[in-house]
């Protein structure tokens, strides 16, 4: 046993590297108060470490500590995306005003953002709802104090506070429909479960109930409509690093962890071809997520078009970019998950220079209002082209990345027939482009009010800027790369 | 055929070159505003000479369409190459690029048409820079349309232009520009997601054999789809008038009909043409609209003959319909730049009606009277950008007697008021009859064609009544002191009343390089469009 454990611990490096690095951090913070940014370090290097040690485990497929997690190809994928939103992160975090504002909290700042990132890695790779529910509760913990971190605008402690209360009910259902699983299979790991439910004799309703509860709280990680009613208030309230952050590695481990649930519990094992995957017979769960996803884009797309405030709207848009991939959940193949981690990959570029574009902006003029956007490409004009690229990468039109994220999933869709959801996936990006370009019009359009003075921005915060913005461009153009890396990726350990 | 220049192809070379002076232009300093000028004055005049030189060595007998082989200036590289696995063949996209007689012509319009709104740009007082760059961007988007074989390279050109010209109209237009703007990206990206579901669902459909692996594979190539015998049994739009089939063919028709715009679709254009300023105007009118006409052509027709073959009917009806309401609504403007944006959904109506006869004369008509259009219709927009320039109102009830004025504008400006409504001598009479003489030959369009006649009564009459009211009659004592054309508007007309006074004396200069092709998809569309009865 203790062999096993032993040996199950080297593949567990990337984890035990973060967990060290926050255990140092805290303690660094008690000794070296007058050195914050020390910890920053600390913690970057703690991140990058684990990072490069997650890339030895890709093409790796091995169940450890007795099924309570697994590395494989899925989840070394995420983790990845996981460590590069986390760094991008505290390299923002480094810009902006708001974190620097409270420099004595610095240390706590970057300690909670590795025990998020911990928290992110053991969601995507939990294969046990056991270890999924705490590896969440690790995620939302964390979040929840970050999100209020800013604790002298009112705002910030709101959104936290509206955070825990939701956060607290969809754990808890989905904590009570885990219990149902139980009480219907007696397993808890996600196999021993797929096994008892095919055998059959299960009550049907109940377990539509315990589904629907356990998808509450997916749903509240990754904001789906009618789980997203948070998502504003936080995003708004929020550092507009945090919400960045949460916007995208907390949505795609809330996706890993979904997609591994139900594709492992819900779907029959062995005897169908490759790349195809069918739900547990009279049990057509991915018709809920179809309808989900229907919902979640649609009300995203309609409620983001009134929008004034931009972090409020970035948060409508990121619903609806939830909505978008849960397309790619439905259709119930590999070219459909292949799709998703495709969009991953763009939205974070996309997604990140977005918000980063936000923070830039109201570090200089105080504002996150769509007036204040008035003129801007006039002001910044290099800051003003990138966000009109991200934009219309968010959008999803050519030659953009986002295009490409856009046009796998309706690949997979029309592979697999799903045209009604294609035309209405189609239809919702039309309306998207509505609300973007009222910011570009803003930005274009319309005169400066009031101060006109060029703004300038600082070498290290360009160069930052273009690491996104190359991306989002040289993806739309040859992404063969990230489809490669993505095909290679849809592989979920499943026991023969 | 090939021409590479410098080792590059002469295609890329044309669609391209305006991005490279796009990328000159903006590394000029703001204030070099000649220097700005007259890169763009250089990028598109090159452009201009090489399309002059493809116009040259073009083999007119070389049909194309469907053919690899008899496709022009090929230049064909892969671009993206996904090796496969076992759930997902291979992604083979390529860069392919080739002309035939259907999109030479419109090759030789864009450069034209790109060159002459360049000099029609010469008052444009805002970021004068930020415009070039733009304008140059929309050149190679819409170069890039007329050249691309590929359907993914063709959609991302398409896509491509919609950025620009929302800029275009949006910073640079008039009063409402932004409602414009707006209103034309929302309506040509509606259009435009349904062409992309189209273009995945063929995708999956056609499956071709590559040559050097002897693997098989999905594909992009617009050539593959015209071949039914690509299409892979029990795939999505395998058959021949399936359900599925026509609801392809729908979001292709309403992706392409947007563009044109074919009524119910038009209402974002007078709005559009209104708030552009002239060089986008003329750029609109003179090339964008083409590519839905083009579009149609291009890829509905050969890819789906028995459909289009089915819908000929419906599709004249359209026609009628834009021609006669078109003109009708043209009738009622008071605003000589809206006359003129109706004028053109009219005249779009006639390519419709050529396109609907699906016989060589008809065809034949159509991609003429595309020409013809882009020539006349630049014209027009210019001679109403001449006129506001000087008046700052577009109001026709408030001119008269203009001729006194301004003699030589006023002259020029009759050519092309007479050419667009079809006076024989006149590049515009020769297509339109061509059109009319296609579409009575075909039975069952023969009431439509001779209701559609109409439209040619109504545009006589709108357009001497517009000339009456603005530069005949009593002078305005207003407008007694205004400059006659100056050098630079004199430069941007007299081509083009050249050409169209050329064309429509000598018109083989052009037909001679589209019949080959031309007769070729109407045999292409004939065939497929009697499998119908074969394959249930």
């Amino acid at each position: 046993m203790s062999q096993q454990i032993l040996e199950n611990l080297s593949n567990f490096l990337p984890e035990t590297v973060l967990t060290a690095t926050l255990c140092v951090a805290i303690l660094l913070n008690l000794i070296f108060r007058k050195n914050p940014k020390l910890i920053a370090y600390v913690a970057l290097a703690g991140v990058v470490l684990s990072g490069y040690l997650v890339t030895k485990q890709i093409g790796m497929s091995q169940l450890l500590f007795s099924g309570m997690v697994v590395v494989d190809p899925f989840a070394v994928f995420f983790k990845l995306l996981v460590t590069l939103t986390s760094v991008l992160i505290m390299l923002f975090s480094v810009f902006s005003s708001e974190v620097l504002a409270t420099v004595k909290r610095m240390g706590e700042y970057f300690a909670l953002l590795v025990a998020l990132t911990l928290g992110m890695y053991l969601m995507v790779g939990a294969t046990n709802l056991l270890m999924m529910v705490l590896a969440m509760e690790l995620t939302s913990l964390s979040s929840y104090i970050l999100a209020g971190y800013t604790k002298e605008a009112p705002d910030s402690s709101e959104a936290s506070l509206k955070y825990i209360i939701y956060g607290a009910l969809s754990s808890g259902l989905m904590l009570y429909g885990v219990s149902i699983i139980f009480g219907l299979t007696g397993a808890t790991d996600v196999f021993g479960v797929n096994r008892a439910l095919a055998a059959g004799q299960t009550s049907y309703i109940a377990l539509l109930i315990a589904t629907i509860l356990i998808l509450a709280g997916f749903g509240y990680k990754i904001s789906a409509v009618p789980f997203h009613f948070w998502t504003p208030d936080v995003y708004e309230g929020a550092p507009v690093t945090i919400t960045a952050f949460l916007s995208v590695a907390s949505k795609a481990a809330g996706f890993a962890m979904m997609i591994r649930f139900f594709y492992m519990t819900f779907t029959v094992a062995g005897t169908v071809p490759e790349g195809v995957w069918v739900a547990l017979q009279g049990f057509e769960w991915n018709k809920i997520i179809a309808i989900l996803s229907v919902l979640t884009m649609t009300l995203g797309n309609l409620v983001a078009v009134w929008q004034d405030n931009m972090k409020r709207l970035l948060a409508y848009s990121s619903i609806a970019h939830a909505g978008y991939m849960l397309m790619g959940v439905v259709v119930l193949s590999d070219k459909g998950l292949a799709a998703v981690l495709i969009y991953f990959v763009v939205y974070l570029f996309m997604n990140l220079g977005a918000f980063y574009v936000v923070m830039l902006v109201a570090n200089k003029t105080g504002s996150e209002d769509i007036n204040s956007y008035k003129g801007l490409g006039y002001r910044a004009p290099l800051v003003g082209v990138a966000m009109v690229i991200f934009f219309i990468s968010l959008t999803g039109l050519p030659p953009t990345a986002g295009f490409i994220g856009k046009l796998f999933l309706f690949v997979a869709l029309l592979d697999a027939k799903w045209i009604w959801l294609a035309i209405v996936g189609a239809l919702n990006s039309v309306v998207s482009l509505y609300y973007y370009v009222r910011v570009i019009r803003n930005m274009f359009l319309r005169d400066p009010e009031g101060d006109s003075s060029p703004i300038q921005f600082s070498k290290a915060q360009v160069v930052l800027l273009l690491a996104l913005l190359v991306p989002t461009l040289l993806f739309g153009l040859y992404y063969a790369p990230i489809v490669d890396f993505a095909n290679a990726s849809v592989l979920m350990f499943r026991p023969q | 055929m090939e021409l590479h220049v410098l080792g590059v192809g002469i295609l890329t070379w044309l669609t391209f070159l305006p991005v490279v002076g796009m990328i000159a232009i903006l590394m000029l300093p703001k204030e070099n505003r000649s220097a700005v000028k007259w890169t763009a004055v250089a990028v598109t005049f090159l452009q201009l000479v090489l399309s002059v030189l493809i116009y040259m060595k073009f083999n007119r007998t070389m049909p194309g369409i469907n053919s690899a082989e008899s496709m022009q200036f090929v230049e064909r590289l892969n671009w993206i190459d996904i090796a496969s696995t076992s759930w997902f063949g291979r992604i083979h996209i390529e860069y392919f690029m080739g002309i035939d007689g259907l999109s030479a012509p419109m090759v030789l319009l864009t450069a034209l048409i790109s060159f002459i709104a360049v000099f029609a740009s010469w008052n444009i007082e805002k970021a004068f820079k930020g415009y070039m760059a733009m304008l140059l961007l929309l050149d190679t988007g819409m170069m890039g349309v007329f050249v691309s074989l590929d359907f993914f390279l063709f959609y991302v050109f398409w896509e491509v232009m919609l950025l620009p010209m929302y800029f275009l109209i949006g910073v640079w237009g008039g009063p409402r520009r932004e409602y414009a703007a707006i209103k034309f990206f929302l309506y040509t990206l509606l259009g435009s997601v349904l062409m992309l579901l189209a273009m995945i669902a063929l995708y999956f459909s056609v499956v071709i054999t590559d040559p050097a692996t002897g693997e098989k594979l999905h594909t992009f190539n617009m050539l593959a789809m015209m071949n039914a015998a690509n299409f892979e049994p029990g795939s999505l739009l395998y058959g021949a008038s399936t359900y599925w089939r026509y609801l392809a063919y729908i979001g292709l028709f309403i992706g392409f009909a947007i563009k044109v715009p074919i009524f119910p679709f038009h209402t974002w254009l007078p709005d559009a043409h209104v708030e552009a300023p002239t060089a986008i105007s003329v750029i609109l009118a003179g090339v964008l609209l083409k590519m839905g006409t083009y579009g149609l052509l291009r890829v509905s027709y050969p890819m789906f003959p028995e459909i289009a073959t089915a819908t000929a009917w419906y599709l004249a009806i359209l026609a009628f319909i834009n021609i006669v309401y078109g003109a009708l609504c043209a009738m009622a403007q008071k605003d000589f730049k809206k006359l003129i944006a109706y004028s053109s959904i009219s005249h779009m109506g006639i390519v419709l009606l050529g396109m609907a006869a699906m016989n060589t004369q008809g065809m034949l008509g159509a991609v003429f009277q595309m020409f013809n259009h882009g020539t006349i219709t630049a014209m027009l927009f210019l001679i109403v950008g001449v006129l506001y320039d000087r008046a700052h109102t577009r109001d026709i009830d408030a001119f008269g007697g203009l001729a006194l004025t301004m003699p030589k504008y006023t002259g020029i400006m009759t050519v092309a008021f007479f050419a667009a409504l079809g006076l024989p001598g006149l590049s515009g009479f020769i297509s339109e009859a061509f059109v009319f003489l296609g579409a009575f030959q075909v039975d069952k369009l023969r009431v439509i064609t001779i209701a559609s006649t109409l439209g040619i009564v109504l545009t006589a009459a709108y357009m001497l009544w517009t000339l009456q009211r603005v530069f005949l009659g009593q002078p305005n004592e207003k407008w007694a002191k205004l400059p006659d054309i100056n050098p630079v508007e004199t430069f941007t007309l007299v081509p083009l009343a050249v050409i169209i006074l050329v064309l429509g004396i000598y018109p083989s200069f052009m037909l001679d390089m589209m019949t080959t092709s031309l007769n070729h998809l109407v045999d292409i569309v004939a065939k497929g469009g009697a499998v119908v009865a074969v394959i249930p």
